[in-house]
């Protein structure tokens, strides 16, 4: 019982951080209908900008950990943002009006550029960093095993519903978001509306990495290693979330997320570790074989 | 002069939609372009915004020449399109269509403005909270007029506002353009294949075909040509 609780709790943790990620996927598909392969790059990135932070911080005497984990996390938006703005910037804006295939093609091009660029300049081998949030709650105890929820998977959660219900606000009710989604259903129009679609799109990139780089800079604190190919995991795990959720729609990528999350989590405790991506894949095979328009998607052809 | 088209040409992939167009709108004037399907009507006003970009001539807007403007360029300027198949925003609720045209307005015109299209759609103040996509036809029209006009057009450009409605709602769209023209002033382009209508509201027209403007004038002269009733009113719309 207390060990399926702890499945749920790990579970949940991953999920949240997953459903942060595919937001990003979504959105990116919303508005320009296709994958940005980079993205999970681009939380790789976020990853090793926070390690490097938190040992800067660390070296320099900052012991405040809330502090130290606000200036990292402001630094990996930052910085992450500007690399979204690139991605769309080099690997889709020129090739707008092309073939669907070639932006498709530039974009993993993106992706191998960054996992290298990464792992030539810090290096291939994994980097630890020491434990930052320690110490938890113990919720259960049975047949001698103790269900604990940690401090840091708290943070994890709060951090994640606080981004959701801002960024729903920002979707739903802002003159921003009004252009976001107009975008997504007809660009041509927004633009005879004097809106400058391509600045919109260029925004979409960059909030989908922002929400990437919080995700990094949680993962890195959760786990306290990163390696340069953690973002071609979790990105396409990430990916499976969204088009799971129904991708293009924004509860969708989360409870995509949150599902891939808890299958992970049970998966390898009770049946094998080492094949938790084969649940996860074989997930994304059913669903694009059976219902390719995911949980909370609408299908591709609509009445107007 | 609110518009001036001159020797304009564009292509639409391999087809060279328009071939040398001059065509002129003079402030405070209703003008209509009537001519059959495909005659490249719906693509001259695109090409106004630049899609298609024009590959020759020239066009000048209030004294200021658009031609290589990018298309939100354009639309900043006092000039708004209702363009073919309405193209409302479905999955946004008729209020949000209505913020959409707003956007680039002074927010403080934003409530005085929903209430002048209030007055002049009802409809719309009643399905407010709706899917615009889920409104009928003319529904949808009139939330595509009033998206335009929440922009506070000098020039309003209208493409086939009466295509595909019941009769009570084609005269009521024919009721509003009159409305906007002779009690606010409002200048305004129309195209029409409903060319008894479109020639009554006007003070000019110009006939399209091929790509090419064969004839102009006045509304009245047009509707009494021989060529004109025989091609455009006698083939059906005559009754209307």
């Amino acid at each position: 019982m207390a060990l399926a609780l702890q499945q749920l709790i790990n579970g949940l943790t991953l999920g949240a951080v997953y459903g942060l990620i595919a937001i990003g996927y979504t959105m990116v598909y919303g508005i320009i209908g296709m994958i940005n392969f980079a993205h999970g790059d681009i939380y790789m990135v976020s990853a090793f900008i926070a390690v490097t932070g938190f040992t800067l911080l660390t070296a320099f005497g900052v012991t405040s950990v809330p502090f130290a984990l606000l200036v990292v996390l402001i630094v990996a938006v930052l910085f992450t943002s500007v690399y979204g703005w690139a991605v769309e910037r080099l690997a889709y804006r020129p090739l707008r009006g092309s073939t669907r295939l070639a932006p498709l093609i530039s974009a993993i091009g993106m992706s191998i550029f960054l996992q290298n660029m990464v792992q030539l300049t810090q290096g291939a081998r994994v980097k630890p960093i020491p434990p930052m949030i320690t110490g938890g709650i113990d919720v259960l105890t049975t047949d001698g095993f103790t269900a604990r929820l940690s401090y840091s998977q708290i943070l994890i959660v709060l951090v994640t519903v606080a981004l959701l219900a801002a960024f729903t606000w920002l979707i739903t009710r802002t003159s921003f978001g009004r252009q976001q989604r107009a975008c997504e259903q007809d660009r041509t129009m927004t633009a005879l509306l004097g809106i400058d679609v391509d600045r919109t799109i260029s925004l979409t990139f960059m909030l989908g990495a922002s929400l990437a780089a919080v995700a990094g800079v949680m993962v890195t604190m959760y786990y306290g290693v990163v390696d340069f190919y953690i973002g071609f995991v979790a990105g396409i795990k990430a990916f499976t979330a969204a088009v799971l959720g129904g991708i293009g729609s924004l509860p969708g990528a989360m409870l995509g997320g949150l599902i891939i999350g808890l299958i992970e989590a049970f998966w390898s405790n009770y049946l094998s570790a080492e094949y938790k991506d084969v649940a996860t894949f074989s997930i994304l095979i059913l669903v694009l074989m059976f219902r390719p328009s995911g949980l909370l998607g609408r299908p591709e052809v609509e009445k107007v | 002069m609110m518009l001036q088209l001159s020797g304009v040409h564009a292509h639409y992939g391999h087809i060279h939609a328009l071939r040398g167009i001059d065509l002129s709108v003079q402030v405070g004037e209703v003008v209509t372009l009537i001519g059959a399907n495909g005659a490249g009507k719906s693509t001259l006003l695109m090409s106004l915004f630049g899609q298609p970009r024009v590959s020759a001539g020239r066009i000048v807007f209030d004294n200021e020449d658009i031609t290589r403007l990018p298309t939100h360029v354009i639309a900043r300027r006092d000039i708004s399109l209702v363009p073919e198949g309405r193209r409302i925003f479905p999955r946004m609720t008729v209020l949000e269509n209505l913020q959409m045209g707003a956007v680039m307005a002074d927010p403080d015109n934003l409530h005085v403005d929903l209430k002048r299209m209030y007055a002049l759609f009802p409809i719309l103040e009643e399905r407010l909270e709706q899917r615009a996509g889920t409104l009928s036809g003319g529904e949808q029209q009139m939330l595509a007029i009033a998206r335009a006009l929440m922009a506070r057009p000098k020039l309003l450009l209208l493409d086939e506002p009466s295509l595909g409605l019941a009769p009570l709602y084609i005269k009521k769209i024919f009721q509003t353009i009159r409305e906007l023209n002779e009690d606010h002033g409002m200048t305004i382009l129309l195209i029409e294949q409903n060319a008894h209508h479109a020639l009554r509201a006007a003070h000019r027209g110009y006939v399209m075909q091929h790509g090419q403007i064969t004839m102009t004038g006045t509304g009245r002269d047009l509707l009494a040509s021989a060529e004109v009733r025989a091609a455009y009113l006698e083939g059906g719309h005559a009754a209307a």
